[in-house]
């Protein structure tokens, strides 16, 4: 974790684990979240994302290490105690009160003035732009209003930290992505430190400024989306964010320079400062697919093929090609002019050295 | 941190104990005195068998145990022959009668056995209505309501319900895809019927049948108002009010009332466990139903309109003699009047207030046991909370008898301060012995109600800064409210009339409840009048009840619906 962020007033946690009775779900997580920083936790179902979102919170079982939230130990502190705001997967509406009473019950139970809770609901609803619904009950706005009023009802308390545990995943397509943009826009404008669940790496990618990639309740990986991307620190991250291609094999001495020479005996040069490594990565849209006979100029590695296999995803062609023996994904992107190849035809892949990852786990 | 988390959880670590407190004394205590005693020496106190020994020895004891297991094997029976026809019609045709159906599944339950049983005697005793009629019109009588027979007529009417609604629901649960893979792969009719309709539906029949066979077994207040002793319960009944409490025999028979008890709940949840038959799939609905002709129709017509008529006897008996004048060797009453009603109103309206008084005190104290008891059980992690819903689940095991005996044993010595009386013939008592009783079902109300409420919108609550006693108060309590609400009707209404463990509690006429004066009034002739009209209020009191709650329940089942339709209408 080289990240150096100004953590004093935002989240710092040490060495965190968890366990539900003898499952351990979370195995001594440490991570730095700076003030005002949109932090992801992104993992597939079962990494201990949303147990770590909600140990943050105070819910579930007693965890051992620290949470730091502004500098406080808050780990042996009760929910109700440690103002940080969540925003659940189906919002937790209470369905027996208006949406005024939704939004002013964190306010009510701090004790604050009738008449300041008026103007301050009134503020955070016409915030969110549902200020004319708020005589209503939940049930009876849609997925997208109850979205923003369980926002609305979160913000307004002032947590020091926002918490959002998947809160895209009831919406239809369309609205995740305009909900999505309006929470940056918002987290934004409140500078608010705040701290996003999904298991989508879109989501991760559009919203967050950077992001923990979690597994089997390790961290695997901080950084930037695009650090991420290109540069993932093992398999799981580099498969998790995208498709990648993987080849195994190790690095050997050659003709004075390095090259991997893989498992089926194909040896791809390397640059002569790789060190020991068992895998060679690659993403699909780094490769050229080219006709057999061409002859680039500018193409470090070239490879001879036969289309195995190939699926038309709309803006690109995914092909699947047999290089002796590797199957190799390539995505050419698709224009109405460009070239398509054909099952069993023999191409030539072409990629530049720089586009190689090597990889030990 | 264990030492933190552990302070959340001292208002509930209190409660809980308080509950639990509550539940040893008034429960596990006195039940467990009379096994106690049932197994000791009565002179020394020492451990012994002889006690059951002297039990089969006797020989009217002997015959009261054949005759009990007898009259709730035979009710089973009966009421299995008027609940299958019924169960069938209506999930495998297309039945206009499937509404009546319902309606004969609720109208029994509305009343107490023991409430209709002497109008049961003046419709079908060897000297009533029917037995009249068909003497005169075909010279001959059938023996409907003598000894036995009458208490199987009389239980098997009121309690086929529980087999109708077992029943019905086991069959409504089996997909149609079942059947349809059996015809598939080529069985039809009776094979069919038998290896897949009939495995499918077993579960749910024998769950409704133990009810049934427990709850006749247990009954007190039946063979007594039909004057037939020589059973256990009224056995065990008559030896604790005739010779004293120091009698070993009605424990014995306690005993033995528990022990069957413990063997029908045991065999109902073997019946049901692992066998969560449910099959039923999105969209489909229940086994194949067919039209049926129209000689097939008034066929069941018939049958369905002769059963009806046979369950509504009780309430028209009952209603006929509340308004009749004499009846006596006669078809109806001779002339009718509202004079009984008024001696009700006039004379025994202690019976109503102290009804009205005991059974809203039990059920106020239900709810909020088992209020108390779902949120320990199902919201906290104390260790034991289990047992909290084991004991309360309890009391479905104890027959009224055994508990009031149990509470005469337990209590007698037990002076209350100012009362000046000892704890047992306290009215208080007969509170706390439905408080007991009725809990078990308040708290299946209470706990559907909080499995129903999402952990989320508590944990929201408490993010927002509430603490858990703040949470419960205004999130849980208001989202369980139509589940305590129904929990509160409920229990009302059917400790309203609850006999068997008043009846031994009852210390004076001024403290007794409806149940215990219609049993007055029934013993002789002349109270049958006024008797019948104070069941005619019991009957509007638990038929009211059940009413409120079906409603309560239906109302918030609509809201629900209705709401997610809108709220998917919103969301399209």
């Amino acid at each position: 974790m080289k990240s150096n962020p100004s953590s004093n007033g935002g989240v710092v946690i040490e060495n965190l684990s968890l366990s539900f009775g003898d499952t351990e779900v979370l195995k001594g997580v440490s991570l730095e979240i700076a003030e005002g920083e949109f932090f992801a936790f992104l993992g597939p179902s079962g990494s201990g994302k949303s147990t770590l979102l909600r140990a943050i919170a105070g819910f579930g079982p007693a965890p051992r290490g620290r949470i730091l939230i502004q500098g406080r130990d808050v780990a042996n502190q009760p929910p109700w105690k440690r103002d940080v705001g969540m925003v659940f997967q189906s919002y937790a509406l209470w369905p027996h009160m208006t949406v005024r009473r939704n939004v002013a019950f964190g306010l009510e139970e701090r004790k604050v003035p009738k008449k300041e809770i008026r103007r301050r609901v009134d503020a955070a609803l016409d915030m969110v732009g549902l200020l004319s619904l708020a005589g209503r009950r939940p049930s009876q706005l849609s997925g997208g209003q109850q979205q923003r009023i369980a926002l609305a009802r979160t913000i307004i308390v002032e947590p020091k930290v926002l918490l959002l545990d998947e809160p895209l995943s009831n919406l239809d397509a369309n609205l995740r992505i305009q909900m999505r943009r309006e929470i940056r826009e918002l987290q934004q404008e409140l500078k608010l430190t705040t701290i996003f669940v999904t298991h989508d790496q879109e989501e991760a990618n559009t919203t967050s400024d950077r992001m923990a990639v979690l597994d089997d309740g390790v961290i695997q990986q901080v950084g930037k989306p695009m650090e991420l991307y290109d540069s993932p620190s093992n398999l799981f991250v580099a498969r998790f964010l995208g498709t990648a291609n993987v080849v195994q094999g190790s690095v050997e001495k050659r003709n004075g320079g390095k090259s991997f020479r893989t498992a089926s005996g194909t040896d791809i040069p390397v640059p002569s400062s790789s060190t020991e490594a068992g895998h060679l990565l690659f993403r699909p849209q780094n490769v050229s697919i080219l006709p057999a006979d061409a002859r680039p100029h500018s193409a470090d590695i070239l490879l001879p093929g036969r289309v195995r296999h190939k699926e038309f995803l709309g803006s690109i062609i995914r092909y699947g090609v047999d290089a002796r023996g590797d199957l190799v994904l390539v995505d050419d992107p698709h224009r109405t002019t460009s070239r398509v190849f054909d099952v069993g035809e023999d191409v030539l892949l072409a990629m530049e050295q720089e586009q190689i990852k090597l990889l030990n786990r | 941190m264990r030492r933190a988390v552990q302070s959340f959880q001292r208002g509930p670590a209190a409660i809980g104990l308080l509950i639990a407190l509550f539940l040893g004394v008034f429960l596990v205590v006195p039940v467990g005195k009379v096994i106690l005693v049932a197994f000791q020496d009565p002179n020394t106190g020492a451990a012994t068998l002889i006690n059951f020994l002297d039990f089969f020895r006797n020989s009217l004891f002997r015959e009261s145990f054949v005759n009990s297991f007898y009259v709730s094997a035979m009710s089973v029976l009966v009421a299995s022959a008027i609940s299958i026809p019924l169960a069938y019609f209506t999930t495998r045709f297309n039945f206009g009668g499937a509404v009546l159906i319902q309606t004969l599944g609720v109208i029994p339950l509305i009343m107490p056995p023991f409430v209709g049983a002497v109008a049961m005697q003046l419709l079908f005793g060897d000297n009533g209505s029917v037995n009249l009629l068909l003497d005169e019109y075909l010279g001959f009588t059938i023996p409907f309501m003598s000894g036995l027979n009458g208490v199987i007529l009389v239980e098997s009417i009121h309690y086929f319900p529980f087999i109708l609604i077992n029943l019905s629901a086991a069959l409504n649960n089996i997909d149609r895809s079942m059947e349809e893979s059996a015809q598939n792969l080529g069985a039809s009719g009776v094979r069919l019927f038998r290896r897949i309709v009939f495995p499918l539906a077993m579960p749910g029949f024998v769950a409704g049948a133990a009810l049934v066979f427990i709850k006749v077994f247990d009954d007190l207040g039946t063979p007594l108002l039909l004057n037939v002793n020589n059973m256990l319960a009224p056995q065990a009944y008559l030896r604790i009010s005739s010779i004293g409490i120091s009698d070993p025999m009605g424990y014995v028979i306690s005993v033995i009332l528990v022990a069957f008890s413990l063997l029908s709940l045991w065999v109902s949840l073997l019946a049901l466990k692992g066998k969560d038959y449910s099959t039923l799939q999105k969209g489909g609905g229940g086994l194949m139903r067919r039209d049926l002709r129209t000689w097939e129709k008034a066929g069941c017509y018939v049958v369905v309109i002769a059963i009806l008529l046979l369950v509504l006897s009780p309430h028209i008996g009952l209603l006929l003699l509340s308004f009749g004048t004499v009846w006596s060797f006669a078809v109806l009453p001779d002339a009718f009047t509202l004079e009984h009603y008024y001696t009700v109103f006039e004379s025994a309206s202690q019976y109503i207030t102290n009804t009205l008084l005991y059974a809203g005190l039990a059920a106020l104290m239900d709810v909020i046991l088992a209020t108390a008891i779902a949120y320990v059980v199902w919201r906290t992690k104390l260790a034991g909370r289990k047992w909290l819903d084991y004991g309360a689940t309890g009391a479905l095991a104890v027959p009224g008898v055994v508990l009031g005996i149990g509470y005469l044993r337990t209590f007698h010595d037990l002076q209350v301060p100012f009362a000046e009386q000892s704890l047992a013939s306290w009215w208080v008592i007969i509170v706390i012995a439905m408080t007991i009783r009725r809990l078990p079902y308040a708290l299946r109300a209470c706990v559907a109600a909080i499995q129903q409420i999402d952990v989320m919108l508590e944990e929201a609550a408490e993010n927002l800064g509430a603490t858990k006693g703040r949470t419960v108060y205004r999130i849980v309590v208001p989202l369980m409210i139509g589940g305590i609400l129904a929990g509160f009707v409920t229990s009302f209404a059917t400790a309203s009339v609850e006999l068997s463990a008043t009846i031994m509690l009852v210390a004076r006429e001024s403290d007794a409840p409806l149940a215990y004066g219609i049993y007055e009034f029934m013993q002789s002739a002349a109270g049958r009048g006024p008797g019948a009209a104070l069941g005619v209020v019991a009957v509007i009191f638990v038929g009211l009840g059940t009413y409120i709650s079906h409603r309560i329940i239906e109302g918030g089942k609509r809201k629900r619906e209705s709401t997610s339709i809108v709220a998917q209408e919103a969301t399209i």
